[in-house]
C-alpha cells in the first residue's frame, strides 16, 4: 500500500506524459487526478495506521548505491511525520489536480500540465518518505525539477523562462549546501541512513572535525550547512528572491509547490533532522533567527505589492519564516503543525486568487480590480474563510497553530527567542493588514475596469468544489488537531519520529505563557484588519498619501528591499563579466596565445629561418620529435646516471 | 583453447572494412545506402558480442579476465590483452556508442560515404583495443593510430574552420605523445618488458623507479593523459574540435576519446607511479578545480551550442580526474561511473545538438528558439539529458558527481566545496542554453519548418535514455563490476607507498 501511495503518481504521470496525446486531454485528466485522489485516500487509512494506531514502519525497495562502504538503498520511511506529511501532501495535490482541470480548461497542453503535476507529487512524496538524505536529495532535486517546469510552464513568456530558471539555480545554491552536509554526514558518521544517524547523533554532540580550513563543531556545520538548503527550498533570507517571480507559474502550481507542499520541504526536513539539530545548539539559533527575520522581511514586502498572486507569495515566505522559527526552538510539532493548517488556507487562498484571475480573465493585478463580491459571492466567501485562518482569527486553523508558535518563541526564554516572538507579533499586524487589503481591493470599493467587472463570473464546480474542501481544511484542521499534535502529549502523536532533548522544555511549558501572550496574536491580527478597513475602506486617500510622504521607504518595499538588484550586480553580472573574460582572454589569448597559436607561429617563424624548403605538418612532427628525443638524451645522462 | 573475446570484439569492425573495400565499388545511391548498412550491422553485431564479456565477466576477481597473449616482436613486447573491473565498461561504451554513430551519420554524411564508414570502424578497432591492450607497446600504437582516423573525421567531413581545429588537436596530442613514448622507453629499459601486468607488479614491490624519477616520468605520461581527459589549461583544443567535427564525429570525441585519459590515469600512472600519484595529487586536484569553475563560467558565455557543451565536457571531466586521485573507493569508482555517464550523456548532448544542425545548418544559440512547439519529442529528449548534465538524481549524472564528491569530502574538505559549485554554474548554463534553444516563442519561419524527430532519430535516442535512467535508478550492476578492480587499486597504491617508505627508511 505505501508502494503505491508513492508510486501511483510517478505512473500516472509517464502515462499522461508519454501518451497524452492518445489519451486526449481528458484522458490524461482522469489517469493523474485518478491515481492523486487514490493516493490520497490511502494516504488517509496510512495516517490512522500509523499515528493511531502506533505502527511505524519501513518499506524496503532496493539497492541504490553500493561503493565501498558505502550503502544507499531506495526505501520507504513510514513514520508519523511522514504519514502527516503524506496527508498534506496528497490532499492538497489531489485538490489542485481536479481544480487544475477548470482552471486549465482552455489550454492546449492540458496532458502535459497534468503529467507534471503528477510528476511533482511524486517527487514529493518521494522526499517525505525518504530514509536516508541521498533520497531525500532525489525527491528534492526531483520538486526542483518539477517546479522548474511548472513555473516555465508557458514557455513562450520570457519573464516565466526567467523565472524558471531562477528558482532552480538559486535552489541549487542551498542544494550546494545540502549536499556538503551530506558528505559531511557520511564523513562524520559512516553512514547517510536516517536511523544510524540519529542513533550517534548525541555521541557526536560537542565534537568536532577539520572542515575547510578550521576546526569546527560536527554538529553545528552539518546542520547550518543542511539548513542551507532548507533555506533555499524554503525561500528564507537571503535565498527568498525566487519564491515571488515562481508566480509565473499558472495559479493552481501557486497553491500545490509554491504554498502548501515542496516550499515547506525545508521545514520537514528540520523536524526530520530534529535529532541532529537538538545536538546543534548554535545552528538552532541562526534557524530561529533566519525564520523570525524572514517572517517579518516579507510580511513587510507584502504589504505594498499590487499583484494578487505575489502578496500571497511574500505571505507564504513569511508563514515559513513562523515555520523555522518554532523549529528552532525546539518546537518541532509546532512547526509542522502550522505546516500543516498554513497547506489548507494557503492552498485555499492561491486558488481563490486562481479564481478570481479566472473571474478577470487572466488579470493579476489588484489595482484593476474592485468591487467583485458580487459577482463572484462564493469565491468572495472563501477568500474570507482562508484569510481568518491566515491572520489567526480565533476557533480558524490558523489561531492554533501561529498562537502556539508565537508562544513557544516567548516560551523559549532566550534572547533569539524573544526577538522571534517580536518579529513574529510585528508580522502578525502586516500580515492581518495585507490580507484584508487584498480583499478589500479585490472585492470592495468601485471596479477599476468595467469592461472585466462586466464579463467576471463565478467560477465551474469542479474549481469550486476543491476550494470547499480546502475551506472545512482551514476551519477544522487546528481545532481538531491541536490537542493530539502539539498537546500535553505531543509525543504519543509523534513517537520517536521527532525528538526533543530533556533540557528543551518549550513543548512542556509553551501552553503556561501568561494571558497577555495568549491574546497578544489575536490583539495584533485585529489591529491589522482594522488598518486596513481605515485605509482601504473608509478613507482610501490614506495609501497613497502615505506613500508620497515615505517615498524612500514605499520604494524600498515596493523593489522588495532591492535584493534583485543586489544579486544582479554582486554575483549575476559579474559571473558572466568573468566568463567572458576567461574566455577571451584566458582561452584566447593566454592559453592558446601562448599555447598551439604561438608555438606554431613559432614554429613556422623558426623553420622558415633555419630551413626554408619545409613546411608542413609531418615537418612539425619530426622537429618536434627531435627536440623531444634530444631533450630525453641531455635528461637521461644527467639524471640516469 | 579458449576462444578469443576481446580480439573477436577488437577487430570485427575491421571485417566490415574489408566487406566495404572488398564487395562495394561504385559510388552509386544504392552503393551508398549498401556501406551504412554494412557499417551499421557490423557495429550491432560487434556490440552483441562485446555483451559476452559482461555476460561471462566474474566481478569477484580484480585478475585481467579473458586474456590472450601471443609473441609478437619479442624482447619482452607481447600482444597481450585483457580486461579488468576498470576497463571493461569502456569497451562496452565503446561498443554500444559505435552503431548509435553510425545511424547519426545516415543523412548528416553524403559525400564520400565509403572512406567515412571506413574511418569510424578502423577507430572502433583502434578504441576497443587501448582498453583491452596489457602491453604498453600495444597500448600506445593503438592510442597514437586511434587519433589518425579522428583527425581525418574531422580535417575531412569537419565545418570551415576544420584545418584550424584539426591542427590544434595534432599539436596538443604531439606534445603528449612524444614524451609518453620516451617514458615508455625509460620503463622498457629499466623493466626488460612492457607487460602492465608485471610492470604494475614491479612498481607494487618498489622495484620499478625511485620516487624523484617517478616524478618525472608521471609528468611524461600526465602530458599525454592530461591532454585527453582535458584538464585545465590544455583544453583548448576540445572546443574547437568539437565544433568542427560532424556530429558522429563528436559523440566518439566526448564519449570515448577524452575517456582514454581517465583511463591512463587509471591504467598507468597510479599503478606504476604510485610515490608521484600521491605527491602530484594537490596538482591535479587544482587543475580540476579550476577547471570545473574557469571552464564552467566560460560555458555560461557561449554562444555556440556545441562550444557550450564542449567547455561543460572540460568542467565534468574535471570531477572525474578529482574522483580518481582521491583514492578512495567512492571516488573512484565515482569517477569510471562518471566517465561512463558523460560519455552518454554528453554524447546525446552532441546528438541533440546534430538534429537541429541537420535541420537549419547553424550551431549559433541566438538563431534558435520556441522549438518545443513543434519539435515536443526533441524537447523532451534534450530535457532529459539536460538533467541529467546538471547530475539530477534518478539520472546517470548524480551517481557519478555524487561518489566523487563524497569521496573528495574525505580527503579535502576544500576540494569537495569548491568543486561543488560546479553543480550550481552546471544548471545555470545548462538550463540557459535549454531556455534559449527550445522555450520562447517561436518566430522565424524558418523554425517554424521544423519538424520533430524521425524514427531514425528515435532510435539513436532511445537507447542513450534508458542507460540513462539505469544507470541513475539502479547503478549496481556497473559499480559491483568495478567494485573489487578499484579496492585493489587502492589496496596496491598503499601497499605501495608502504614498501617505498620501508625501503626509504632502510
Amino acid at each position: 500500500m505505501y508502494a503505491a501511495i508513492v508510486f501511483l503518481p510517478l505512473i500516472a504521470a509517464i502515462v499522461a506524459g508519454l501518451f497524452g496525446r492518445f489519451l486526449g486531454d481528458r484522458g490524461s485528466q482522469i489517469v493523474t487526478c485518478g491515481a492523486v485522489i487514490t493516493s490520497a485516500l490511502l494516504s488517509i487509512v496510512a495516517f490512522f495506521k500509523v499515528v493511531i494506531g502506533h505502527q511505524p514502519t519501513t518499506v524496503m525497495l532496493f539497492d541504490w548505491i553500493v561503493a565501498g562502504d558505502l550503502q544507499i538503498a531506495w526505501a520507504l520511511r513510514i513514520d508519523q511525520l511522514t504519514s502527516v506529511m503524506l496527508i498534506v501532501v496528497n490532499v492538497v495535490s489531489a485538490v489542485v489536480h481536479v481544480y487544475s482541470v477548470g482552471y486549465m480548461a482552455e489550454d492546449p497542453h492540458k496532458p502535459r500540465f497534468m503529467a507534471y503535476l503528477s510528476l511533482f507529487t511524486f517527487a514529493m512524496l518521494m522526499l517525505v518518505t525518504a530514509d536516508n538524505f541521498v533520497q531525500m536529495y532525489f525527491g528534492w532535486e526531483g520538486v526542483g525539477l518539477a517546479s522548474y517546469l511548472l513555473i516555465g510552464f508557458w514557455y513562450e513568456r520570457p519573464s516565466a523562462n526567467a523565472a524558471a530558471i531562477k528558482a532552480f539555480v538559486v535552489n541549487r545554491v542551498g542544494d550546494f549546501g545540502f549536499a556538503l552536509g551530506i558528505f559531511g554526514v557520511y564523513l562524520a558518521f559512516g553512514s547517510v541512513d536516517f536511523a544510524t544517524v540519529f542513533k550517534a547523533s548525541p555521541d557526536m554532540a560537542g565534537k568536532t572535525f577539520h572542515f575547510l580550513s578550521w576546526d569546527v563543531d560536527i554538529m553545528n556545520t552539518l546542520c547550518l550547512l543542511l539548513f542551507l538548503g532548507a533555506m533555499g527550498k524554503s525561500a528564507q533570507v537571503p535565498l527568498h528572491t525566487w519564491l515571488p517571480d515562481a508566480m509565473e507559474g499558472p495559479t493552481p502550481v501557486s497553491a500545490l509547490i509554491h504554498a502548501a507542499t515542496m516550499v515547506t520541504a525545508g521545514v520537514f526536513m528540520v523536524a526530520r533532522c530534529s535529532p541532529m539539530f537538538e545536538m546543534a545548539p548554535f545552528a538552532l539559533n541562526v534557524v530561529a533567527a533566519v525564520g523570525a527575520f524572514t517572517a517579518f522581511f516579507a510580511a513587510t514586502i507584502g504589504l505594498v505589492q499590487n499583484d494578487i498572486k505575489r502578496v500571497i507569495a511574500y505571505s507564504t515566505c513569511s508563514q515559513l519564516g513562523y515555520m523555522f522559527f518554532a523549529a528552532g526552538v525546539s518546537a518541532y510539532p509546532v512547526a509542522i503543525f502550522h505546516l500543516f493548517t498554513h497547506a489548507f488556507f494557503k492552498a485555499l487562498l492561491f486558488l481563490g486568487a486562481g479564481s478570481v484571475i479566472h473571474a478577470m480573465h487572466h488579470e493579476q493585478d489588484m489595482r484593476h480590480m474592485g468591487g467583485l463580491w458580487s459577482k463572484i459571492r462564493q469565491t468572495y466567501v472563501l477568500m474570507w474563510i482562508g484569510s481568518l485562518a491566515l491572520a489567526g482569527v480565533p476557533f480558524f486553523a490558523g489561531y492554533y497553530s501561529k498562537d502556539a508558535i508565537l508562544e513557544s518563541a516567548f516560551a523559549a526564554n532566550s534572547g533569539v527567542g524573544d526577538f522571534a516572538f517580536a518579529m513574529g507579533l510585528a508580522a502578525a499586524v502586516l500580515t492581518a493588514f495585507y490580507s484584508w487589503r487584498l480583499i478589500f481591493m479585490t472585492f470592495h470599493g468601485h471596479p477599476h475596469d468595467h469592461h472585466h467587472f462586466e464579463a467576471a463570473h463565478e467560477s465551474p464546480p469542479v474549481m469550486l468544489i476543491p476550494l470547499y474542501v480546502l475551506a472545512a481544511g482551514a476551519v477544522l484542521a487546528g481545532i481538531v488537531f491541536a490537542g493530539m499534535m502539539t498537546g500535553h502529549h505531543w509525543q504519543e502523536f509523534w513517537g520517536s519520529s521527532i525528538y526533543v532533548a530533556e533540557n528543551h522544555k518549550v513543548m512542556a511549558t509553551f501552553h503556561d505563557v501568561p494571558l497577555w501572550v495568549k491574546l497578544a496574536p489575536v490583539a495584533a491580527g485585529v489591529l491589522g484588519i482594522a488598518v486596513a478597513y481605515w485605509m482601504y475602506i473608509r478613507d482610501r486617500r490614506v495609501p497613497a498619501g502615505l506613500a508620497a510622504r515615505n517615498e524612500p521607504l514605499y520604494r524600498f518595499l515596493l523593489n522588495k528591499w532591492y535584493f534583485d538588484e543586489l544579486y544582479d550586480w554582486a554575483l549575476v553580472r559579474p559571473a558572466m563579466r568573468l566568463g567572458r573574460l576567461l574566455w577571451k582572454g584566458g582561452d584566447g589569448r593566454v592559453i592558446d596565445g601562448l599555447g598551439p597559436d604561438g608555438v606554431s607561429a613559432t614554429v613556422i617563424r623558426v623553420t622558415r629561418r633555419v630551413v626554408l624548403l619545409q613546411t608542413g605538418y609531418v615537418y612539425h612532427y619530426a622537429f618536434a620529435m627531435l627536440i623531444g628525443v634530444a631533450a630525453f638524451v641531455t635528461w637521461y645522462f644527467a639524471v640516469g646516471h | 583453447m579458449t576462444w578469443p573475446l576481446l580480439s573477436t570484439v577488437t577487430f570485427l569492425p575491421l571485417v566490415g572494412v574489408l566487406f566495404i573495400l572488398l564487395f562495394i565499388r561504385e559510388d552509386s545511391e544504392l552503393a551508398k545506402r549498401n556501406i551504412r548498412m554494412v557499417a551499421l550491422w557490423t557495429t550491432i553485431i560487434t556490440f552483441a558480442v562485446s555483451l559476452l564479456i559482461w555476460k561471462d565477466f566474474d566481478p569477484r576477481t580484480a585478475d585481467f579476465q579473458f586474456v590472450e597473449r601471443g609473441e609478437w616482436i619479442g624482447a619482452g613486447i607481447a600482444y597481450h590483452m585483457g580486461v579488468d573491473g576498470i576497463s571493461m565498461f569502456f569497451v562496452l561504451l565503446t561498443t554500444f556508442l559505435m552503431p548509435i554513430c553510425i545511424l547519426a551519420s545516415w543523412d548528416a554524411i553524403e559525400t564520400r560515404v565509403k572512406e567515412y564508414m571506413i574511418a569510424f570502424l578502423a577507430m572502433e578497432t583502434l578504441m576497443i583495443g587501448v582498453f583491452c591492450a596489457l602491453d604498453v607497446v600495444l597500448f600506445y600504437l593503438f592510442f597514437e593510430a586511434g587519433l589518425i582516423p579522428m583527425f581525418l573525421i574531422i580535417g575531412v567531413w569537419g565545418g570551415q574552420r576544420r584545418i584550424y581545429a584539426t591542427f590544434k588537436f595534432f599539436l596538443y596530442t604531439l606534445l603528449g605523445s612524444v614524451l609518453m613514448l620516451l617514458a615508455i622507453l625509460a620503463l622498457y629499459l629499466k623493466a626488460g618488458t612492457t607487460d602492465i601486468p608485471t610492470l604494475i607488479q614491479l612498481a607494487g614491490e618498489g622495484k620499478l623507479y625511485a620516487a624523484d624519477v617517478q616524478k618525472w616520468l608521471w609528468l611524461a605520461f600526465f602530458a599525454s593523459f592530461a591532454v585527453k581527459v582535458p584538464m585545465w589549461p590544455v583544453h583548448t583544443w576540445l572546443p574547437d574540435a568539437h565544433v568542427e567535427a560532424p556530429t558522429a564525429g563528436s559523440v566518439i570525441l566526448a564519449g570515448v576519446l577524452l575517456k582514454m585519459g581517465g583511463y591512463g590515469f587509471l591504467r598507468f600512472s597510479i599503478p606504476m607511479f604510485p610515490e608521484a600519484s600521491a605527491y602530484f595529487t594537490p596538482l591535479v586536484f587544482a587543475l580540476s578545480v579550476v577547471a570545473v569553475i574557469y571552464t564552467s563560467l566560460v560555458a555560461l558565455m557561449q554562444e555556440d551550442m556545441k562550444k557550450l557543451i564542449a567547455y561543460s565536457s572540460v568542467a565534468h571531466m574535471g570531477f572525474v580526474t578529482i574522483g580518481i586521485f582521491t583514492f578512495t573507493a567512492a571516488g573512484l569508482q565515482g569517477g569510471i561511473l562518471q566517465m561512463l555517464s558523460h560519455g552518454i550523456v554528453s554524447g546525446a548532448l552532441f546528438l541533440c545538438v546534430g538534429v537541429v544542425y541537420d535541420r537549419l545548418h547553424t550551431r549559433e544559440i541566438a538563431r534558435y528558439g520556441g522549438l518545443v512547439k513543434n519539435m515536443p519529442k526533441y524537447a523532451f529528449v534534450f530535457m532529459v539529458f539536460t538533467m541529467a548534465t546538471i547530475g539530477l538524481p534518478g539520472t546517470s549524472g548524480f551517481v557519478g558527481e555524487f561518489l566523487i564528491l563524497l569521496g573528495a569530502f574525505k580527503v579535502s574538505t576544500w576540494v569537495a566545496a569548491l568543486a561543488c559549485t560546479g553543480i550550481i554554474l552546471g544548471a545555470a548554463y545548462s538550463l540557459w542554453l535549454y531556455r534559449r534553444v527550445v522555450f520562447g516563442t517561436l518566430t522565424r519561419d524558418e523554425l517554424k519548418k521544423m519538424v520533430d524527430l524521425s524514427p531514425r532519430e528515435i532510435a539513436i535516442f532511445a537507447p542513450l535514455l534508458l542507460v540513462v535512467f539505469w544507470m541513475g535508478v539502479w547503478p549496481d550492476p556497473f559499480l559491483k563490476v568495478m567494485q573489487v578492480s578499484v579496492d585493489n587499486l587502492i589496496e596496491q597504491h598503499l601497499a605501495a607507498l608502504e614498501t617505498a617508505k620501508k625501503l626509504a627508511g632502510m
